[in-house]
C-alpha cells in the first residue's frame, strides 16, 4: 500500500479536477446526444458507453500520476524521449491506416494512437533539457534542440501523415522555447531567416500534401465556393452552432448531427453539437470554464517550485490551450479544419487518457509547490 | 520566465474574447437564419398530386380514365459509380441524349432526375430486374391520363402535356412540380384547374443523403373535380364513321340551352400520343400532316357558306318586307346584269319560283333579285343579327376560334380599295365570294332560326343554359324559313333527299362553297368545292341544329347531308334508351 501523505490531500488541486471531470461529463452526454440514432427504432451506438470507460481509466490514471513527486518524470525524461520516438517508429510500420493516415496501433480490442502519448513525452523531455540550459536560448542550443525535438518528431508525424498535430506541435515547441527565453540577437535572425524561407517551405510542404488537408485549407479560405464539397465542412458547423441560437434546441433535440448533415459530429465537431443544443449561453459557460482552467495552469505554472515544474505545466497548458482554440475556431469557421479533437469533451479514448495524464502531472506540479514538500 | 507566462495570459484572453464575439456572431446576430438553415437541411416538402378530374359525356359515359404510369429516375448523388452508356441501353435512349437529360435537371444532389418517361411494362420488369447493377437507378410510378375513344371527340377533349418552359410562372402553376402534366388542350386545358384538384404536401425529416426517417406533417391530396360534358360521344362516333376519309367538321347544338352535342372535327388525332409526352418527332409529324389535324375545323375553317347562308337574306327580305310568300322571281338559269352574267346552278332554270320553292330548290337566281331588292347593308345586319362575322365565343385553349365574315360597303372600299358592286351584293345573297363562316357559327345560326329567335353562346358543358339574346324577328318569319328548310329534305325538287330518316324528321339546307372558278377538266379532289349542310330536327319541335362542312365534299346535297342524317339518328336514338333505362 502506498501511503498517502495528509498534505497531499491538503494541497490537492480540487479547482482544476473539478473543471476537466466538469468538461468530461458534458462531453458524455453530447457524445450520447450527437450520436442518437435518427430513429427510434434503431440501436444507440455505444461511443458514450465506452467513453465512460475511458474516463474511469483515466481517473486512474490522473491519480496515479499525483502519487509520486514530479521529479521523477523530470529524472526519466531521456528514456521517455526514446520510448516515445520508438512507437513513432513503430505505428509507420505496423500502424493501422484509417481515411488516409496511419495514425493508430492496435492492441487486442484497443487501438491506440501514440502520438497522443508523444505530445505529453515530447513537452516533458524538452522542458528537461531547457531545465539543463543556464541561459536563454542561443543559436547553438536553439539548433540543436530543434533538431532534437521539433524536427525529427515532426517528420515522423507529418509522415503518418497528422496534420493537425504535426501544427500543434510546432506551436508547442515554439511556445516553450519562448517561455526559456531566446537570444535577442538569434530571436531577430531566425525572424528574418523565417520569413523569407516561408513561401519556400510553404511549397515543399504544400506539394507533401494528402488531397485531403490541401482541400480544408482551401475550404477555410473560401467555403462558400462549394457548398456541397469541400466547403460542406465548414458550411454544415456554422449553421449547427448558429441555430442554436440564444437558449438552444434543448438537449437531444439538436438536429445537424444525428442527422448526419453535420460530419465528425461526436469527435471534431462535437463543440458544434453542444452549441446546437445548448445555445450561445451553454457555449459562454463552456468556454468560460476552459478560460479558468487555462488560467489555473498558468498560475500552477507560476507556483512552481522550480523551472522544471514551470516549464511542464506552461507545456501542458499550452497544449490544452493549442487543441481547444484550433479545434473550436474550426467548428466556428474561423481557422481551417484541421482534425484535432476538444479537449476532455471529444470522443477519442487514448486523447482523454493522456489529457487526464497531463492533467495529473499539472495537480501534481501544484500540489508540491512548496520547497519541502517531500514525501 | 515568470513575466511571459504572465504575458502568455493576456494572449489567452484576447482569443477568448475573439470567441466570443464569434459566437454572438453565429448564434446571436445571425442565429435566426442559420435556424432556417438547419429546419431547410432537415425538412423536405414533396409534393403528392392530386387524383384528376374525370370527364363524362352528357350521358355519364366516362371519356377518360386516370392510370399509373411508370418513369424511370436516378438519384444525383449516385451519379459517379453509374456507367452512362450502359445506363443508355438499358432505357433505350442515346447515350448522348441521356447525359443531356442529367445535365439539364441536375439540381441539388438529392432531387431524382427524370430519365425517362411512359415506360411500358416490359421495360418496367427490366430495369427493375437489374437494378442492383444501378445503384440510385429506380422507377416511379405517376397517375397520367388514358383517353378511352381515342381520336373519337379528342378535339374537344384536349390532351395533358408538361408545363412549357412559358407557362411556368403562371401564379397557378408555380406550386406544381417542374415536371407535372397539365392540360395543354381542349376541355383539359379549358378547366385544367378545376380538373386538377388540390395537391397535398408531405413534410418529412430527412437526413444528410436523404433518406425519408419520419413524417412531419401531410395534407392530403382533393381530387379534382369531375366534369360532365354537354357532348355525346354516340353521335361522335357516328360523324367519324360516316365522314369516313373525308375531312371536314360537324358541330351539333341543342336548340333551347345551347349545349354543344357534337364538335367533330375530322382527320382527329390520339390524345393518347400526348399523354405520355409526345416525342418532338411524332409532334413535327402532327404539325406538319398536310391533312392538318391539329386543325379544329369547327372553329378554324371558315368558307363561305354557299347557300346555307340563303337563310338570312330570306329572312331579311320577310323582316324588312321586300317579299312575302306571294314575291315570285322567274328563274331562267341566269341573270344578266350589264356586262356580267350571273347563273343559277340549273342551267335550264327553275321557271317562276316563290321563297318557298326558291329554299327548297335552292335557286340561285331568286335570290341574286332579292339580294337586289334588300341592298348589301340589310344582308349585313340581319347576318350580324344571327351571330355570323363574329365570333360565338366557345372556348376551346388552344384553339382561336375564327370570326368568319359578312362584307359590305365601308369593308370592301377598307380592305379591297374597291368600290361595292351590285354583282357583290348577288353573289353575298348566295354565300358565295367574300362571305365566310365557319362550322360552329352556321350550326348556331340554325339553332337561333329554329328556337325562335333565340342566340346562345355555345357551351361544352352539360346542363348548362347560357344566356341567350333575343334577335328581333317575328316568329312567322322564321316558321317560313322552317317549313322551307323541311321542304328541302323532304319536298319533291329538293335538294338533300340524303337527309330523310326513318325515325326522325329533318329539315336543313344545302350549301357548296366552290373551290375554283367551274373549269372544266378539273376533277382531283382537290379542285372539288366543300360541302355544306345545315340542319334541324325533329321539324315539328327542333331540339337539334347542326352545321356539317366536308373539304372538297362536292355537293352539299349528296355528301353532307347523310352524315347530318347519321347524327341526328345517333342522337335520337341515344334519347330513346336512355328512356328506356329510365322506365326499366
Amino acid at each position: 500500500m502506498i501511503k498517502i501523505d495528509r498534505r497531499l490531500i491538503k494541497y490537492f488541486d480540487f479547482i482544476t479536477f473539478s473543471l476537466v471531470i466538469s468538461l468530461s461529463i458534458i462531453g458524455i452526454l453530447t457524445i450520447y446526444s450527437a450520436t442518437r440514432p435518427p430513429v427510434e427504432s434503431m440501436n444507440h451506438p455505444d461511443f458514450f458507453l465506452k467513453q465512460i470507460l475511458w474516463l474511469v481509466a483515466s481517473l486512474c490514471c490522473l491519480v496515479l500520476m499525483v502519487l509520486f513527486d514530479y521529479m521523477w518524470i523530470q529524472r526519466f525524461s531521456l528514456y521517455l524521449y526514446i520510448a516515445g520516438m520508438l512507437m513513432l517508429v513503430l505505428v509507420l510500420i505496423i500502424g493501422k491506416s484509417a481515411m488516409g493516415a496511419q495514425r493508430w496501433i492496435e492492441i487486442g480490442p484497443l487501438t491506440f494512437q501514440p502520438s497522443e502519448f508523444f505530445r505529453l513525452i515530447f513537452i516533458i523531455s524538452y522542458s528537461a533539457y531547457l531545465t539543463t540550459l543556464r541561459e536563454p536560448l542561443s543559436h547553438k542550443t536553439y539548433l540543436k534542440s530543434a533538431l532534437l525535438f521539433a524536427l525529427l518528431p515532426l517528420i515522423l508525424l507529418f509522415k503518418q501523415p497528422d496534420l493537425g498535430t504535426t501544427i500543434l506541435f510546432l506551436c508547442i515547441f515554439i511556445t516553450l522555447s519562448l517561455i526559456k527565453g531566446i537570444n535577442k540577437k538569434f530571436i531577430t535572425a531566425a525572424l528574418i531567416i523565417s520569413i523569407i524561407s516561408v513561401p519556400f517551405l510553404g511549397n515543399i510542404v504544400w506539394d507533401k500534401l494528402k488531397d485531403y488537408q490541401k482541400n480544408r485549407l482551401t475550404a477555410f479560405i473560401s467555403p462558400d465556393e462549394d457548398i456541397a464539397g469541400i466547403g460542406y465542412h465548414i458550411n454544415q458547423s456554422k449553421i449547427t452552432i448558429g441555430s442554436g441560437g440564444l437558449t438552444g434546441k434543448g438537449y437531444m433535440k439538436g438536429t445537424q448531427g444525428p442527422l448526419r448533415f453535420l460530419p465528425e459530429k461526436h469527435t471534431d465537431f462535437i463543440f458544434a453539437v453542444y452549441a446546437e443544443e445548448f445555445g450561445f449561453i451553454g457555449s459562454i459557460i463552456l468556454v468560460f470554464i476552459y478560460l479558468i482552467l487555462f488560467l489555473r495552469g498558468l498560475d500552477t505554472a507560476l507556483k512552481a517550485k522550480d523551472e522544471f515544474g514551470r516549464l511542464v505545466a506552461t507545456g501542458i497548458t499550452a497544449m490544452f490551450f493549442f487543441y481547444f482554440t484550433v479545434n473550436i475556431g474550426m467548428a466556428m469557421g474561423i481557422m481551417p479544419v484541421v482534425g484535432v479533437p476538444l479537449p476532455f469533451v471529444s470522443y477519442g479514448g487514448t486523447a482523454l487518457l493522456s489529457n487526464y495524464i497531463a492533467v495529473g502531472i499539472l495537480i501534481n506540479i501544484r500540489t508540491r509547490r512548496y520547497e519541502l514538500f517531500y514525501p | 520566465m515568470n513575466q511571459r507566462i504572465i504575458f502568455t495570459r493576456y494572449i489567452i484572453i484576447i482569443f477568448f474574447v475573439i470567441f466570443f464575439f464569434r459566437l454572438w456572431q453565429l448564434q446571436l446576430f445571425d442565429g435566426e437564419k442559420f435556424k432556417n438553415l438547419s429546419e431547410k437541411n432537415r425538412l423536405r416538402i414533396i409534393k403528392t398530386p392530386a387524383p384528376r378530374g374525370i370527364i363524362y359525356d352528357r350521358n355519364g359515359i366516362p371519356l377518360v380514365k386516370n392510370i399509373p404510369f411508370f418513369s424511370v429516375m436516378l438519384n444525383p448523388d449516385e451519379l459517379d459509380s453509374i456507367d452512362t452508356s450502359k445506363l443508355a441501353d438499358l432505357i433505350g435512349i442515346k447515350e448522348a441524349d441521356l447525359i443531356d437529360k442529367i445535365d439539364k435537371q441536375r439540381s441539388s444532389p438529392f432531387v431524382p432526375i427524370k430519365l425517362k418517361i411512359g415506360l411500358t411494362f416490359e421495360e418496367v420488369a427490366r430495369i427493375e430486374a437489374r437494378k442492383s447493377d444501378f445503384p440510385g437507378v429506380f422507377v416511379d410510378t405517376e397517375v397520367g391520363r388514358n383517353y378511352l375513344f381515342g381520336k373519337t371527340g379528342a378535339h374537344v377533349i384536349g390532351y395533358l402535356g408538361k408545363i412549357r418552359s412559358y407557362q411556368a410562372t403562371a401564379i397557378d402553376l408555380k406550386e406544381l412540380p417542374q415536371d407535372a402534366l397539365i392540360g395543354q388542350w381542349g376541355i383539359e386545358a379549358v378547366f385544367d384547374k378545376e380538373l386538377r384538384g388540390m395537391p397535398g404536401e408531405r413534410i418529412i425529416e430527412v437526413d444528410a443523403i436523404g433518406r425519408e426517417l419520419r413524417l412531419i406533417r401531410e395534407v392530403s391530396p382533393i381530387k379534382g373535380k369531375d366534369i360532365y360534358l354537354s357532348i355525346d360521344i354516340d353521335i361522335h362516333k357516328a360523324i367519324e364513321e360516316s365522314f369516313g376519309t373525308k375531312a371536314g367538321a360537324l358541330v351539333a347544338i341543342k336548340v333551347d340551352t345551347g349545349e354543344v352535342l357534337a364538335l367533330e372535327s375530322l382527320p382527329s388525332f390520339d390524345p393518347n400520343v400526348f399523354a405520355k409526352g409526345v416525342s418532338y418527332s411524332d409532334w413535327i409529324m402532327l404539325i406538319n400532316d398536310p391533312k392538318k389535324p391539329m386543325l379544329n375545323r369547327a372553329l378554324q375553317s371558315q368558307y363561305p357558306p354557299g347557300s346555307t347562308f340563303k337563310i338570312i337574306p330570306a329572312i331579311a327580305g320577310l323582316e324588312e318586307r321586300v317579299v312575302n310568300n306571294d314575291f315570285s322571281a322567274n328563274c331562267s338559269g341566269n341573270l344578266s346584269y350589264g356586262k356580267w352574267n350571273f347563273g343559277c346552278w340549273r342551267k335550264g332554270g327553275h321557271g317562276l319560283v316563290n321563297l318557298h320553292r326558291a329554299i327548297v330548290e335552292s335557286c340561285d337566281v331568286y335570290f341574286y333579285e332579292l339580294g337586289k331588292r334588300l341592298g348589301i347593308d340589310k344582308i349585313h345586319k340581319y347576318a350580324y343579327a344571327f351571330g355570323l362575322g363574329q365570333k360565338t365565343g366557345l372556348e376551346l385553349i388552344p384553339v382561336k376560334e375564327k370570326s368568319g365574315l359578312i362584307p359590305n360597303v365601308s369593308w370592301k372600299e377598307k380592305n379591297k380599295r374597291l368600290p361595292w358592286y351590285l354583282g357583290d351584293t348577288f353573289i353575298s345573297s348566295i354565300g358565295q365570294g367574300f362571305v365566310l363562316a365557319t362550322p360552329i357559327q352556321m350550326a348556331n345560326v340554325t339553332a337561333s332560326v329554329v328556337n325562335g329567335g333565340f342566340i346562345y353562346k355555345p357551351s361544352l358543358l352539360f346542363n348548362v343554359k347560357q344566356p341567350s339574346v333575343k334577335i328581333d324577328v317575328a316568329e312567322e318569319s322564321l316558321n317560313t324559313i322552317k317549313k322551307a328548310m323541311a321542304g328541302v329534305v323532304n319536298e319533291p325538287g329538293g335538294t338533300a333527299k340524303g337527309a330523310i330518316s326513318q325515325t326522325v324528321s329533318i329539315g336543313g339546307k344545302t350549301g357548296t362553297s366552290q373551290v375554283v372558278g367551274k373549269k372544266k377538266g378539273l376533277v382531283a379532289e382537290k379542285y372539288m368545292d366543300h360541302a355544306w349542310f345545315i340542319a334541324f330536327a325533329p321539324v315539328e319541335k327542333p331540339e337539334i341544329a347542326l352545321a356539317v362542312f366536308v373539304e372538297h365534299g362536292g355537293g352539299g346535297g349528296a355528301v353532307a347531308a347523310p352524315i347530318a342524317k347519321k347524327a341526328i339518328e345517333a342522337y335520337f336514338k341515344g334519347k330513346l334508351e336512355n328512356k328506356n333505362d329510365k322506365n326499366r
